[in-house]
């Protein structure tokens, strides 16, 4: 289908508009991050040259604790729930996609059947369970789930990888006498590759941003993550300092904006073959 | 293929009748249970343990403190009777309602305009997209807070019109609003699904259309709207689920109250309040139960309706991948 050039063109503007309104909050906020208090709401323009590090500088420490604290809790939790979700959904996605074994259709509708399911049905009682065992304050809670293959979209995602890897590999391996854990460890892994950096990815994405989880299982301020404690500034209001505030924002937001970066091609892949949200 | 696709898939298999019982092997039953430990334990642990029993702390009354006493119906009842719950209700109503078609309508839209290998294509993709990715953080919330406040950026807007806008965030009619202008900002993923889904319609249905003299609306009509629903299906599907849950934007934008006078006091945001501010977890569990029907209600609708609707390639008779028309045998 070709369009005509006049109406490319009033396509393209549309577009830039759409481009604009969308990115322009971005822009701000990262641009007021860098602006004295006094003018963040005074002057509203993105284009100014009244520039300062004085946000970053107060923001850091405006939490009680250096903002390094939570940045490291909330890179340890990623890291454990990353690792979890690559082993856990990794070995559920193998049994699934390539093995026969008695009720796997059963299992494999349990498991994406629970995607639907709201997470509030279980909140109550793991919450309880992870008290009883002393959990709390701690990122066991949030961190042990992940080893459980819980997070069924990635197993979803791994499995539809796996199905389209060629038949014949598997066949030869078993052939040559190769158990399933070589099959998996010693073909699957390394050919699945693409699907394990999307599910990195959008592990990080999912738990750097998390917030209903932190909230309610690390309640002192060491264990606070990066998104629990950004909700310091809009507990103390009568301080606002609206600077600080953006300028951790911004740092919060920094980490995932480089995992976009470098990420962007396993993302859409992710998006397009599971329907992540 | 979705989600949904594969779930569709396995119960129609089972309609069929499937392979007789007798007749599967199980070649690897030792293996695919070993490998599938993890999620066993997972999935008794932490989901279908925790399900029952918060189906029984739904009957109880349960402070943590002392152990749970049998309630009976009571927290039923005084859901009934709860008019902030009933709220909460109309609110998150009004959310999913309002935003999930809205989100889609746009995703739906700007991927239409996406040709493929049209210039700025990667730039345009990774602009939409990225609102996606951060739109659930705490931070971006807050920043929300300030875009729609009485002095941000929307009012200075308004003001170039000479409008005087109100502060949004803190009028009773317009909070709910500035979080379902959030909600549609993250349009970005849903688009690179229906953009992906565009691209799969084979090229030569056009032609063919346009050789018969199909014009751009009857092209959308005829073609791409009926091979793209089972796509916005199950977006719909999940997208509702998932609306439903919401919990952080209306957390932050309110300050976690829910306010100005419960007009963001989503239904997940007074489940909160009662579990964790108030420690009534047999209420609270009472309406995760509601809520799960809640949800269940509309996909069971959404899947009833979809009968209208959604037009599955494999069910016409035409199999693409062949090129030719083959019926299915009986």
């Amino acid at each position: 289908m070709r369009t005509s050039r006049p109406r490319s063109t009033l396509k393209h503007v549309g577009l830039i508009a759409l481009s604009l309104l969308m990115i322009y909050p971005l822009l701000w906020l990262v641009v007021s991050s860098f602006k004295p208090n006094a003018t963040i709401f005074t002057d509203l323009s993105i284009f100014t040259t009244d520039l300062t590090l004085d946000n970053y500088v107060h923001g850091w420490t405006s939490q009680q604790l250096p903002f390094s604290r939570f940045l490291a809790n909330s890179a340890i939790l990623s890291l454990g729930a990353i690792v979890g979700n690559l082993v856990s959904c990794s070995l559920a996605a193998y049994a699934f996609a390539r093995l026969r074994f008695a009720g796997r259709n059963l299992y494999f509708a349990v498991m994406l059947g629970t995607i639907m399911l709201p997470f509030h049905v279980v909140l109550v009682p793991q919450f309880i369970i992870f008290r009883e065992l002393g959990w709390l304050e701690t990122f066991l809670p949030l961190v042990v789930p992940k080893f459980l293959a819980l997070d069924s979209f990635f197993v979803f995602l791994m499995v539809q990888f796996i199905r389209g890897l060629p038949r014949e590999l598997f066949e030869a391996a078993r052939i040559d006498g190769a158990g399933h854990i070589r099959i998996y460890g010693g073909i699957t892994l390394p050919l699945m590759v693409p699907a394990l950096a999307t599910t990195t990815i959008f592990t990080f994405i999912w738990t750097w941003g998390d917030f209903f989880g932190p909230l309610i299982y690390l309640r002192t301020r060491e264990n606070f993550t990066v998104s629990v404690a950004l909700k310091g500034f809009i507990d103390a209001q009568s301080t606002s300092n609206y600077g600080a505030m953006f300028a951790m924002s911004v740092v919060s937001l920094l980490p995932l904006f480089l995992a976009f970066l470098v990420g962007q091609r396993y993302l859409v892949k992710g998006i397009a073959t599971t329907g992540i949200k | 293929m979705s989600s949904i696709g594969e779930l569709r898939r396995l119960a129609r298999r089972r309609e069929r009748g499937g392979t007789p019982a007798a007749k599967v092997r199980h070649p690897d039953n030792l293996a695919g249970h070993l490998f599938l430990i993890p999620w066993f334990i997972g999935v008794l642990a932490f989901t279908i343990g925790p399900m029952i029993a918060s189906l029984f702390l739904a009957f109880t009354d349960y402070n943590l403190l002392q152990p749970p006493t049998w309630a009976g119906l009571d927290n039923i009842v005084r859901m009934i009777e709860d008019e902030r719950l009933w709220n909460s209700l109309r609110v998150t109503l009004v959310y999913v309602i309002v935003s999930v078609p809205l989100q889609l309508a746009l995703a739906l839209g700007v991927a239409m305009l996406l040709d493929k290998g049209m210039r700025g294509l990667a730039i345009y993709r990774s602009i939409f997209y990225l609102p996606s990715l951060l739109g659930g953080s705490v931070a971006i919330a807050i920043l929300w807070r300030q875009v729609f406040g009485k002095e941000g950026i929307v009012n200075a807007f308004l003001a170039l019109l000479g409008i005087e806008g109100p502060g949004w965030i803190s009028h009773p009619d317009y909070a709910l609003l500035t979080i379902i202008i959030l909600h549609v900002w993250t349009f970005g993923s849903p688009m690179i699904i229906f953009l992906a889904g565009l691209r799969q319609i084979p090229e030569m249905y056009y032609e063919a259309a346009q050789v018969d003299g199909a014009g751009k609306l009857r092209r959308f009509v005829s073609i791409t709207f009926p091979l793209l629903t089972p796509i916005i299906f199950f977006n719909l599907v999940l997208q509702i689920i998932f609306a439903f849950q919401s919990f952080t934007q209306a957390y932050i934008v309110s300050g976690g109250t829910g306010g100005p006078s419960d007009s963001t006091m989503f239904f997940t945001l007074y489940l909160y309040q009662q579990a964790f501010t108030e420690l009534e977890m047999g209420y609270a569990s009472a309406m995760a139960w509601f809520l799960l029907l809640i949800i269940a209600a509309f996909t069971a609708f959404n899947f009833w309706f979809s009968k209208f609707w959604v037009f599955y390639e494999e069910d016409s008779g035409v199999d693409r991948r062949r090129g030719r028309g083959s019926r299915r045998a009986a």
